[in-house]
């Protein structure tokens, strides 16, 4: 398929959220933004096909005391003569990645470019039916008192049960989360920062895992590329 | 090391210091068709809101028998320049109220000089 974005093969790295402001355009727009400083990151190991089944980057970010690592992660990244991290992941690389013991950093996205950014969102706490599964509520006034509570879970007597997976209230956020689509406003190398357009999951100073978008853009929506 | 502000510091533009009852002229970014002119919008600030890069401020002018407000932003490039033309005295920080006023009852006195 005709990929237009520069750079679309799969790439990504590890940063920390530094939180969001805004820029101006070259056309004088604001454009609202999400600060990550991201990179520093150090090829650890390459995972390939033939002797790990799959074919990835296992990538290190920000550094640990040794004394603080376990001495098998010890020797790990001692055989690669990398020091140690504390956070490994691993990433799919289209193209000749940078080779084990390599540093890099924001370079290899380029302005323009759309990405995707997971991390853990911000809890929410034990959120109720309306914030958590967007029920709708009921009058505020007029003699009601049906306003936010949790309506029907069911009908009665049959089947006399609650079906599974009824959406109640509970634990909201704190998991997991992806935003896709996001377009790299600004790539500041010499701070390693990457500038978001949009917001993207978690508190300040989360960590967020930066990579090329799965989807691409058509007609201003994210589709499956 | 505060990574936001810096980024923030380095879009923040030298403007005049001007207040809620001063009349400025404001050298807008005009794009029309592909090009850029500047045009001039005159009038009284009536707010100003904000602070840091996102500080915007309200000029109220009577133009043609209607009255004309527009928003800037303080930093935004599409401000080119702002000149303060007169100081007016006034007694509150935001001029809302002359939106209901206007000939001789919208003026705003000037303010006076201290020595």
């Amino acid at each position: 398929m005709a990929a237009a974005s520069a750079g679309a093969g799969r790439r990504g790295l590890l940063g920390r959220k530094l939180g969001m402001t805004r820029v101006f355009d070259e056309q004088g727009r604001q454009v609202p933004v999400t600060v990550i400083e991201a990179g520093p990151c150090v090829v650890v190991q390459r995972k390939t096909m033939e002797t790990d089944g799959y074919a990835a980057l296992q990538i290190g970010f920000l550094s640990r005391k040794a004394s603080r690592v376990t001495r098998p992660m010890q020797g790990h990244f001692r055989k690669v003569g990398v020091s140690p991290r504390q956070v490994l992941r691993e990433f799919a690389w289209d193209g000749e990645p940078p080779a084990v013991g390599e540093e890099f950093a924001v370079e290899i996205f380029e302005t323009g470019t759309r990405v995707d950014v997971t991390g853990i969102g911000k809890g929410k706490g034990f959120a109720g039916v309306i914030k958590r599964h967007h029920a709708r509520r009921g009058p505020m006034a007029h003699g009601s008192k049906y306003h936010r509570r949790v309506g029907s879970l069911n009908a009665g007597t049959t089947p006399a049960r609650v079906f599974k997976n009824r959406q109640m209230p509970g634990r909201m956020g704190g998991k997991r989360a992806t935003v896709s689509g996001l377009q790299v406003v600004r790539v500041d190398t010499e701070r390693h920062l990457l500038l978001l357009r949009g917001g993207v999951p978690g508190i300040r100073g989360a960590l967020v895992a930066i990579r090329t978008a799965k989807k691409q853009v058509r007609g201003g929506a994210m589709v499956r590329g | 090391m505060d990574l936001i502000a810096a980024i923030e510091q380095e879009q923040l533009k030298q403007r005049p210091s001007f207040a809620p009852g001063d009349t400025v002229r404001v050298h807008a970014v005009i794009s029309e068709g592909g090009r850029e002119r500047i045009q001039v919008y005159e009038g009284a600030v009536v707010a100003r809101r904000g602070r840091g890069l996102t500080e915007t401020f309200t000029v109220r002018r009577v133009a043609s028998g209607v009255g004309v407000e527009r928003t800037f932003p303080l930093h935004s490039p599409r401000v080119d320049r702002i000149e303060v033309t007169r100081r007016g005295r006034v007694r509150r920080a935001k001029l809302f109220y002359l939106r209901g006023l206007s000939g001789k009852a919208a003026r705003i006195r000037e303010q006076r000089r201290d020595s």
